[in-house]
């Protein structure tokens, strides 16, 4: 009977694809942390992720995955291959969202309740720096070259430029209510900014030194859909900057923009209450997390079209995927 | 250390709009009458000393850590007075140069203080009174109303209602002016949503305490006696704005049916457990500053302040008509934590808002509910509409 077992557990492993890519979606209700084969669309398997998991990334080796337990007060490391816990990060209180460096070694957490971007070592797992923002630090983003952290916040309606150098504010620009979400182009020239309540998306220009300029706003229109229910959060950019898809929220919608232009293209119906987005490594696939079906809805890019939903865990908040 | 403190700020500020816009103090106050009433029926209910003060708290801090980033303070003075000290105190505000006055009483004194207010070029933010008439013929054209109206309240109540499919109402309201007022709200609800009141009884207010030892001994024969032999009824509503018999309804009703209005399912513009919408973050900073829960006044307060911090962010002025002007344009909106954004009926100047079912505990339902649709917004589904309101002021 052992073996039998043992040789079972070994033919499992044998014909488990060896480079399959996963995707990891904090649940904020469930307290858990669905992982998705993103080839197979199958649910692999579901653990417990801490108290009111929300934002959440990986390493960039794809080794660990890092999420927000806002209502732990901490930052939950997991090992993306074994899912097995491993040692914590100092966050500051109720972290909801953060963006990790491309090195990897520091992580600019959002402490919602502090009015604080706190700026933690993955490493030596300390706080090496907390600096001041406006009224409810939400979004994070971080430019390319990594020399600027864009933290949004959500009652001051600000867009803040924290240098990663001297960790001090070098430009605060005024956007819509309710900023949820920064996002860098890739080359670093452009930055999105979505304004959930306001119904917005300010796009600035940012200049070699890395200051914006304010160029445009994007707005949103779905026939039979109340103005007041398009409420943009996540957003993502194509890698090649020609596509801007923007999840709005309780419209149940992801809007498809041409990031040159700005002119809105489509809008793909997916599941309810559209909050995060992530492509997948390859770029072929978005996946969006509907907080209110419990479920994601991934879209293929290139198509432009919803091709299927998998249902995950209770109120998906945030995606990452990994090769 | 006041002082230290907000010379320091000055120092940042000037360091911080160098070469940008101009740096604005920004002073306003908040006035809070205090009527001599009978306790409430709940010790819950019982006011806090800081009852709508602590909004103004908060208000300054938020305004605050954004002013910092543009050169903008915000200071705002919170003064508690008697009905017959009001008039003085607001002479004393206006007399100290500040414009900008939130004020927490009752419409007669309401009206007053705005119109004395108004010779001083003042701007009023109703944070209270909740009388239809402020914002139809009564209305004032330096009174903007962050406080809900009764007919917003009860278009919210009503709503849920039909929405329930509990269309057959037992109305029971109180016997004062302010719960007969209320009542009225409540059959108009009805009319614009087609319910009918099938039955509709006034409980008479005999006066004397509202709470007493083992009170409830007595209450349970006595609201069983006076609810019986009604009409078929879905759903009781209760008009009590005086707050001494609504609470007592649920539970002790001859037939047993759901309650709502000024007892059981209450509609409220705020609540201490109100958590959707990033509601809970209002929470937490509210309670790390006071010490308690947010009452409905401290969120009208702390509205209206918000208010006057978008005028100065956005369109950088506190002068009153500034805000005024900015307040009613297309271009003002404000994040309220009620899922959508909040701003003001250009033709009354009341703040069109989401309203909050709650049953003492947890945040039942919002209202507008779905389905309930208008040609300018859903909100507008709930109040005074613009053909309905006869308020020319803002014209």
């Amino acid at each position: 009977m052992k073996s039998f077992l043992l040789s079972t557990a070994l033919i499992a492993l044998i014909a488990a694809p060896a480079y399959a890519g996963k995707a990891f979606i904090s649940n904020e209700r469930g307290n858990t942390i669905t992982v998705l084969n993103t080839e197979t669309w199958e649910v692999e398997t579901e653990f417990f992720a801490g108290n009111r998991p929300r934002g959440i990334t990986a390493s960039p080796d794809g080794k660990v995955i890092y999420v927000c337990a806002s209502d732990d007060n901490l930052v939950r490391v997991f090992d993306a291959k074994t899912y097995e816990e491993l040692p914590s990060l100092p966050s500051g209180p109720d972290p909801e969202l953060f963006i990790l460096e491309p090195s990897g070694k520091r992580l600019y957490i959002a402490n919602e309740d502090d009015n604080l971007v706190t700026v933690t070592d993955t490493e030596t797992r300390t706080i090496l720096a907390e600096v001041p923002v406006g009224v409810e630090p939400e979004g994070m983003g971080m430019s390319p070259d990594a020399k600027f952290v864009v933290n949004t916040s959500e009652t001051t309606n600000m867009a803040h430029f924290i240098s990663t150098e001297d960790y001090k504010i070098k430009h605060n620009i005024l956007v819509d209510q309710r900023p949820r979400y920064a996002h860098y182009t890739a080359d670093g020239k452009r930055l999105f900014v979505t304004s959930e309540i306001g119904g917005t998306v300010t796009v600035m220009d940012i200049a070699e030194d890395g200051a914006p300029t304010v160029v445009g706003k994007i707005s949103f229109e779905v026939a039979g859909v109340q103005p007041e229910w398009l409420q943009p959060v996540g957003a993502r950019v194509t890698s090649d900057g020609k596509r801007l898809f923007v999840a709005l929220g309780p419209a149940n919608r992801v809007a498809v923009v041409d990031a040159q232009s700005l002119e809105v293209l489509d809008y793909i119906l997916v599941g309810q209450r559209v909050w995060q987005l992530d492509f997948t490594p390859d770029e072929q696939f978005l996946l969006t997390t509907n907080g209110n079906s419990n479920d994601i809805t991934v879209i293929d890019v290139a198509k432009e079209k919803a091709i299927k939903s998998v249902q995950v865990g209770q109120q998906p908040w945030g995606v990452v995927t990994i090769e | 250390m006041r002082f230290w403190h907000a010379s320091l700020l000055a120092a940042i500020s000037s360091v911080m709009t160098a070469g940008s816009a101009l740096a604005i103090d920004v002073k306003a106050a908040v006035l809070r009458i205090d009527y001599p009433t009978l306790l409430p029926i709940s010790r819950y209910d019982l006011p806090p000393a800081d009852l709508g003060f602590a909004g103004a708290a908060l208000a300054d801090e938020d305004n605050g850590t954004t002013g910092g980033f543009l050169g903008h303070t915000y200071e705002t003075t919170t003064v508690a007075v008697s009905p017959e000290e009001a008039d003085a105190a607001m002479a004393q505000i206006l007399a100290d140069g500040i414009k900008l006055v939130v004020i927490l009483s009752r419409t007669e004194d309401l009206l007053r203080l705005t119109d004395q207010a108004a010779a001083a070029g003042a701007l009023v933010f109703n944070a209270r009174a909740a009388d239809n008439a402020l914002r139809d013929d009564a209305c004032r054209g330096n009174l903007l109303h962050t406080a809900p109206s009764h007919g917003m309240m009860a278009d919210a109540v009503a709503q849920f209602a039909v929405w329930k499919k509990w269309t057959d109402w037992f109305l029971i309201s109180g016997s004062n002016p302010q719960d007969i007022a209320l009542a009225e709200a409540y059959r108009k609800a009805a009319r614009k949503f087609g319910a009918e009141i099938v039955e509709e009884r006034s409980f008479e207010d005999t006066g004397g305490s509202r709470r007493t030892d083992s009170g409830h001994v007595l209450v349970q024969r006595q609201l069983p006696a006076f609810t019986q032999e009604a009409e078929e009824h879905d759903v009781v509503i209760a008009a009590d704005e005086t707050d001494y018999f609504a609470r007592y309804l649920s539970y002790h009703l001859w037939t047993p049916r759901p309650v709502m209005g000024s007892g059981g399912l209450v509609p409220t513009t705020f609540h201490g457990a109100h958590e959707a919408y990033g509601a809970t973050q209002y929470q937490t900073r509210f309670e790390e500053l006071t010490g308690r829960y947010a009452k409905p006044e401290d969120y009208n307060v702390w509205l209206a302040l918000r208010v006057v911090g978008e005028a100065v962010t956005r369109a950088n002025t506190a002068a009153p008509d500034g805000v005024r002007d900015y307040a009613i344009s297309d271009e003002f909106e404000l994040a309220a934590f009620k899922g959508q954004k909040v701003t003001f009926r250009n033709w009354n100047g009341q703040l069109r808002q989401p309203v909050l079912l709650y049953d003492g505990t947890i945040t039942v339902s919002v209202s507008p509910q779905d389905g309930f649709l208008h040609q300018t917004s859903p909100l507008d589904t709930m109040g005074l509409d613009r053909p309905e309101s006869s308020c020319t002021a803002f014209e």
